[in-house]
């Protein structure tokens, strides 16, 4: 008998996919705040897994060019440049002949940058005037102080000009889309909770990229199937940890069990905002939200859109009784109009 | 402090540019983005929609990585789009067929069979060409899974198609031979085809309806939100083309069913996309505007261009299969109009970000 949460709600999954005396599930705690944006996980990745290359081109974005997760790239370091001019201080970069750093204008032209990542839709080119946005930051955060900045103004007016550094990975939702779409059984539950494809069996269909509700999952153009993290399933199983968390030099992914992480996660905000950091926020740990909980958690240093992050995803099949039940509708009353178009007589 | 312009004038010349051309200014959307506190969280925000036309779409202000989709967009190619078409042509074919069986009207049933049967073949064909690994289709039937709309449109097409197959084939019997094997052929041809015709059109309003549910179940935003429509427009695009293959086929003293096929199914389509197109706010926006819009305004023009000249021109055989003409026409449009528009839906961050935003804010405000 199916859990009453089988596609919404608070859930183990390991037990709910079938699993007997399953280890505890294990997941990812990404803590974005000590993230350098070194790319270790990334290339680390691509080693262990046997990744194919996702293109050498500059996307001329940031120091990003890897562009999104996609089935050649399983861990993406996104990178956030944006002007946080301080006070009164000349504006960062004004008097250099290039111009700033990041501008509207290099965000706009970096938008519809495209790199040929050898999958599909693989990096799709964004929406200009979006990009324009996200790159111009409020022009005055204050009143001019008399002091040095960030010495009692607080943590957040110390810089003129911020990065944010996050490597984004695939969920592992606790209601995985992709999983539940999947028409082959390719896409499976392990026993560590994680999701992972079958390369023998996907036969690229599509149907988990367009459910996916973070744009993770990706197919593969040489060959055709669908690919994503394993979460190191070959790893984890033998007791090692994942090759991206094996290489990060500042142990911004964490893999272990999740209710360990969960705890520590939360132990880590509440330290940051001790320390002056308020906009530190969790994102993908609460059981309860739109896709039971992540496996792979973050710390974010803003909103989660300002990642590429959905602010709130929800798992398609949450609804899906309810898309049957219309569906059911439709098709009586389509039955119904046949019945009653030929019981009518013959004008 | 640069001497001759104030901080941040740049940037803000620089936003105000993409706004030129709209008609409401956003300068209250920005101030409302710069909340100060704490300012380092404040994202950049905009309103950056707006304009004359859709007043009923607030303003949609978001943030995004450096522009880009957040999901992506569907891999699946116009084949897709294409199937919805030929699966609901055969559905509504298959009914006609049963129709005239039963209330014998051979032309409809003649004309019903052999388009369910080429539609039915054409859409196998649309959906193994677009898988990535067409020779793996068969791994569609090592399971079955109700939470996978494709997986149970795989096992309805697997019941369908064959019914429908034979029911066309029953229709050779009486170019067999009258004696010998192919006559014994001829003689059991016409029951197994009545029967086979009856399965199919018993499953008809399945194959038809499941779709619905393949687009709604994804997280492309303006197909998901539809989920109470999409079944009731493609519902109503099967009957009407399907009535449109009556109109196309059969003389006017059997067509009078598909004329009320037609009507019947038109007014299922039209209630649903008209719905669609208002009902979701910011997501009804993807089907209104760009090629999703003109198609499936298309759509709309054609389906009321079919209905009246069947209505209009039952003597007339050359207005009656015109309109059936118009019929199929309309619902290829309406097919295709949908599937752009989800994809128009995913492949833009605003439609993603910006509904998510709002509910999350709205959450959160409730726990304050």
């Amino acid at each position: 008998m199916p859990d009453a949460n089988s596609l919404y709600g608070p859930l183990d999954p390991a037990p709910d996919a079938g699993w007997v005396s399953a280890p505890p599930r294990m997941g990812f705690f990404t803590d974005t705040s000590v993230c350098i944006g070194c790319k270790a996980c990334e290339v680390a990745c691509k080693e262990w897994n046997g990744v194919p290359d996702s293109g050498f081109d500059l996307l001329g974005m940031s120091y990003d060019n890897t562009g999104a997760l996609t089935a050649n790239s399983w861990r993406h370091v996104a990178f956030i440049e944006q002007p946080r001019p301080a006070g009164h201080r000349t504006p960062p970069f004004a008097g250099d002949p290039t111009g700033p750093a990041t501008s509207p204008a290099s965000a706009t032209a970096g938008a519809v940058t495209a790199a040929d990542t050898g999958t599909n839709p693989g990096l799709p080119p964004g929406q200009p005037e979006a990009a324009a946005l996200m790159a111009a930051g409020p022009e005055f955060l204050g009143m001019p102080g008399a002091r040095p900045p960030g010495r009692g103004t607080g943590a957040e007016s110390r810089t003129d000009f911020r990065w944010l550094m996050m490597s984004d990975v695939c969920k592992h939702c606790t209601h995985a889309a992709c999983l539940d779409v999947c028409p082959t059984g390719s896409l499976f539950r392990t026993e560590f909770g994680t999701v992972v494809v079958q390369e023998d069996i996907c036969n690229g269909c599509g149907y988990c990229i367009s459910a996916c509700p973070y744009g993770v999952i990706d197919q593969r153009k040489d060959d055709g199937r669908a690919w994503k993290c394993t979460l190191c399933y070959d790893r984890i199983g033998a007791g090692m940890t994942p090759a991206c968390a094996q290489a990060c030099p500042t142990e911004s992914i964490q893999y272990g069990p999740l209710d360990e992480l969960r705890e520590r996660a939360a132990r880590r905000v509440t330290a940051l905002h001790e320390r002056g950091v308020p906009e530190a926020r969790l994102y993908g740990h609460d059981p309860t939200d739109g896709v039971g909980g992540d496996g792979a958690f973050f710390l974010l240093l803003d909103s989660p859109e300002v990642y590429g992050l959905p602010p709130d995803p929800v798992v398609t099949t949450r609804d899906l009784p309810k898309m049957w039940k219309r569906a059911g509708l439709a098709a009586l009353a389509m039955a119904a109009a046949a019945v009653a178009a030929f019981a009518g007589g013959s004008s | 402090m640069s001497p001759d312009r104030p901080v941040g004038d740049l940037f803000r010349r620089f936003r105000e540019r993409p706004a030129a051309g709209r008609v409401n200014g956003s300068a209250t959307g920005r101030d409302a983005g710069l909340a100060p506190h704490p300012s380092r969280d404040a994202a950049p925000r905009r309103g950056g929609r707006g304009g004359g036309e859709q007043l009923n779409v607030p303003p949609a202000e978001f943030t995004s990585y450096y522009g880009r989709p957040v999901l992506k967009p569907p891999v699946w190619r116009w084949d897709v789009a294409a199937y919805l078409f030929t699966g609901g042509l055969a559905a509504g074919s298959s009914l006609l067929a049963a129709g005239g069986q039963l209330t014998g009207r051979p032309a409809l049933r003649r004309a019903g069979r052999v388009s369910a049967l080429a539609a039915v073949g054409a859409s196998t064909y649309f959906l193994v060409n677009d898988l990535g690994r067409p020779s793996r289709f068969h791994h569609m039937l090592r399971v079955a899974k109700v939470t996978s709309p494709m997986s149970v449109g795989t096992w309805i097409l697997s019941v369908f198609g064959p019914a429908a197959g034979v029911a066309a084939v029953a229709e050779a019997a009486p170019l067999l031979p009258d004696r010998g094997v192919l006559g014994f052929g001829r003689r059991l041809l016409p029951p197994a085809g009545h029967a086979a015709g009856v399965v199919a059109a018993v499953t008809a309003p399945a194959l038809a309806t499941y779709t619905g549910v393949l687009l709604a179940d994804t997280a492309v935003p303006s197909w998901h939100e539809a989920y109470p429509e999409l079944p009731a427009i493609f519902a109503g695009s099967a009957l009407a083309s399907g009535a449109g293959v009556g109109l196309v086929a059969a003389p006017g003293a059997q067509a009078g069913p598909a004329r009320r096929l037609a009507v019947a199914g038109a007014a299922m389509e039209l209630w649903g996309s008209h719905r669609v197109e208002n009902r979701l706010g910011l997501l009804s926006e993807p089907y209104t505007q760009g090629t999703p819009g003109k198609l499936l305004r298309a759509g709309r023009a054609l389906t009321a261009a079919g209905v009246a000249g069947a209505l209009l021109g039952r003597r007339s055989r050359v207005l009656s299969a015109l309109s059936g003409g118009a019929l199929i026409a309309a619902s290829v449009c309406t097919r295709f109009g949908i599937f752009h528009g989800g994809v128009a839906s995913a492949r833009d961050p605003r439609y993603t970000v910006v509904p998510q935003r709002e509910r999350a804010d709205r959450r959160a405000a409730g726990q304050d």
